[in-house]
């Protein structure tokens, strides 16, 4: 085979189609890219409404950065997060959507979830030197964190592309994914300490009359370390706990390989049943 | 070097007909597992070799498992048992400009539909101009090509698809397509790939262009193999089933087509508008296509084809060429073509007609020879060929 299937070929095809998907998403609108921007600020607008003005909620003080400052320390972990949910939304989506083409042309499927990935890493990648930026003009020092911050960002990719694979497979199957993807991040959402700190979380409480370790059981959650990890970078300006990094690691890789394989047995009857 | 580009062995493929096709998690829950589902066996045990610079036509009825066959081939589809290897790079023309997306310029979807089919950026950018000649679309480059006419989005995905630079070439009844002059245009590219020694795989309804541009021919009959050879041989077997076929059930030529519309009934008449008994060359007769259609047609055309038995494609008069176009039509109707003198000579011929869309890609109905009828001798009285030129002699030292 000349050209199909080879690295280059599919690193081009996957740039085309992440170029598309960007195009696709703010076309016609007239604010376009702006877009991308405004709507974390909106968010976190809101939630500094929320938790500042009506639960009188304190400042986060990093530590050892010495910042207080609500909006940042929510930006520091709603960022990532909803590059996670997005993807995970588009990725769920991405072969259903593709069905056309499919079902007319043979190219390697696993680069439709990859370019959705890609084409929501690219607006991530831009609010993330924002709210550097901020960070910055507020005295937080970031640049010798921002190696750092890759790796996290590179972790957080193969989990998501992983279990992206999975979503946009069983989803050709199943079309019931997508609604349920729904429900289950936004019980996620509440499950990860994005608007509120993880001290608030108990270490032991009393469940259903057991006596739980409840924040061992949370902290299995692997978006906790992973935005904690986020934080410990940009806002309190520490390496985040060397355990937290090993534990999202580990994640990333064995969602990336459990991709692999549900796509691969998935995958040959994909244009008959779409 | 086998000499072999694609090698077809013992290839079987069974797809799933879902009795409720609603994918959803509680129609599996209630079942216990996935929605009941019969089997269906397009292709059976089918093997086929395609040798290096032929070209082969897959002919056979529809649902017989041409395009399941070609699917195979381009890897859309994984066959159930047996194995296909395709020497060289394969592309396949199953629907031009899939995945095409319409917010995006002609330019920027060269690119796109081009990775996509397997070409690197750089032989992309030095096709460029190529592709775009060829497609005709050199104004309307860095338009979105959502505002195509259909007729410029079949060109652009041909020529983007025919540029490939395929070792081996799988076209999907997608010739029809444009309008004449693009047509003759993707014949010439047709020549020019087979004199460089591509091989292509065709499949088509037209068995006119099968027998004129196709050195072999496989015929599947219920997705098995039922003959291949030499491509006359092939498609006289298959004319001679049609026709077995035919006289069964009265009128049944292939038909397919997307059927909003749909030509219901092909009548030959004499002027007067009484059934015509008998047809000799030379008298007036008027064809009538009854319609139907479930929902407005805009801008339709009607073809009447004319066909001799053995399969020569006479003539296709239709409305675009005639310079009448509609802007809709809807419901039931006919439309009448008269003819003043009928100079076909004496044979038997199958009249097929269709409904379709203005540039001729979108197809409501298709009927192919779906209506026989005989012509003897009249005036002029002649005999050889096809069809008479109605002329005279004249000048001839004859005494009076
Ligand atoms: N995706 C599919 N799912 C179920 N049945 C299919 C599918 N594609 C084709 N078939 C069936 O397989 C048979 C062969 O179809 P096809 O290869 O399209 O025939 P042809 O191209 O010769 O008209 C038909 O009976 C058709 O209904
Ligand atoms: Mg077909």
């Amino acid at each position: 085979m000349a050209a199909l299937g080879t690295y280059a070929h599919v690193r081009d095809l996957a740039l085309n189609l992440t170029s598309r998907e960007l195009k696709g998403k703010y076309k016609r609108s007239v604010l376009g890219w702006c877009w991308s921007l405004l709507n974390p600020l909106a968010t976190a607008l809101i939630f500094t409404m929320v938790f500042k003005v009506f639960f009188q909620a304190p400042n986060p003080s990093g530590e050892p950065s010495g910042l207080s400052n609500f909006p940042l320390w929510l930006l520091c972990g709603l960022l990532p997060w909803n590059y996670l949910a997005n993807s995970l939304n588009g990725a769920t989506e991405s072969l259903v959507a593709n069905a056309n083409l499919i079902k007319k042309v043979y190219f390697p499927r696993q680069v439709l979830v990859v370019a959705n990935v890609a084409s929501w890493m690219v607006p991530f990648l831009i609010e993330f030197g924002v709210l550097a930026l901020l960070l910055l003009a507020f005295g937080n020092f970031v640049l010798p964190w921002l190696p750092v911050v890759l790796v996290l960002i590179l972790v957080q990719t193969s989990f998501v592309l992983g279990i992206g694979l999975i979503l946009g497979a069983v989803n050709v199957y199943f079309r019931d994914v997508k609604h349920l993807i729904a429900i289950v991040l936004q019980a996620l959402f509440y499950a990860t300490p994005i608007v509120y700190p993880l001290s608030l979380v108990p270490v032991r409480a009393v469940l259903f009359g057991l006596d739980l370790p409840v924040r061992s059981l949370y902290r299995l959650n692997p978006m906790v370390p992973m935005v904690e990890a986020f934080r410990d970078v940009l806002y309190d300006l520490r390496l985040p706990p060397f355990g937290d990094l090993v534990y999202v690691s580990a994640w990333g890789l064995g969602c990336m390989a459990l991709g692999q394989l549900v796509f691969r047995r998935l995958e040959p009857r994909f244009a008959e049943e779409l | 070097m086998s000499g072999l580009a694609v090698s077809v062995k013992g290839v079987s493929k069974r797809f799933r007909l879902y009795h409720e096709r609603n994918q959803s998690l509680k129609a599996s829950l209630v079942r216990g597992r996935r929605s009941r589902y019969e089997e269906l066996w397009a292709l059976r045990d089918v093997t086929l070799e395609v040798r290096e610079g032929t070209t082969l036509g897959l002919i056979g009825r529809n649902g017989s498992g041409k395009s399941t066959l070609l699917k195979t081939m381009a890897r859309i589809l994984r066959p159930d048992t047996g194995r296909i290897v395709v020497d060289g790079r394969l592309s396949a023309l199953l629907e031009l400009g899939a995945g095409f997306h319409p917010e995006l310029s002609g330019r920027e979807n060269i690119f796109l539909n081009g990775s996509i089919l397997g070409l690197g950026r750089k032989e992309l950018k030095a096709k460029f101009d190529d592709i775009v000649a060829f497609a005709e679309v050199e104004p309307f480059i860095d338009t979105p090509v959502k505002d195509y006419s259909s007729g410029m989005y079949v060109r652009l995905g041909f020529s983007v698809a025919i540029n490939v630079d395929p070792a081996v070439l799988l076209v999907d009844e997608v010739l029809a397509v444009g309008d004449e002059q693009f047509q003759r245009k993707c014949r010439e590219k047709f020549a020019d790939l087979q004199a460089e020694g591509r091989t292509v795989v065709i499949v088509s309804h037209d068995l006119g262009a099968v027998r004129d541009v196709c050195h072999e021919a496989a015929l599947l009959e219920d997705g098995r193999l039922e003959q291949t050879g030499p491509v006359g041989e092939v498609i006289d077997h298959y004319l001679g089933r049609v026709h077995h076929d035919r006289l069964d059930d009265g009128s049944l030529g292939a038909r397919w087509g997307t059927g909003e519309g749909g030509i219901e009934r092909i009548e030959v008449l004499e002027f007067g508008g009484g059934p015509a008994a008998r047809l000799r060359t030379g008298d007036p007769v008027v064809f009538r296509l009854h319609f139907d259609t479930t929902e407005p047609i805009e801008r339709p055309v009607f073809t009447l084809t004319v066909h001799t038995a053995g399969g020569v494609h006479v003539t296709a008069p239709n409305t675009r060429d005639a310079g009448l176009v509609p802007d809709e039509v809807k419901g039931r109707g006919h439309i009448d073509l008269r003819v003043e003198r009928l100079l076909l000579v004496p044979g038997t011929y199958d009249l097929g007609a269709s409904l379709t869309d203005y540039t001729g890609a979108y197809q409501y109905d298709v009927r192919h020879r779906a209506f026989r009828f005989e012509v003897v001798a009249g005036s002029p009285a002649e005999r050889h060929g096809v069809m008479s030129l109605g002329g005279r002699w004249e000048g001839l030292p004859l005494e009076r």
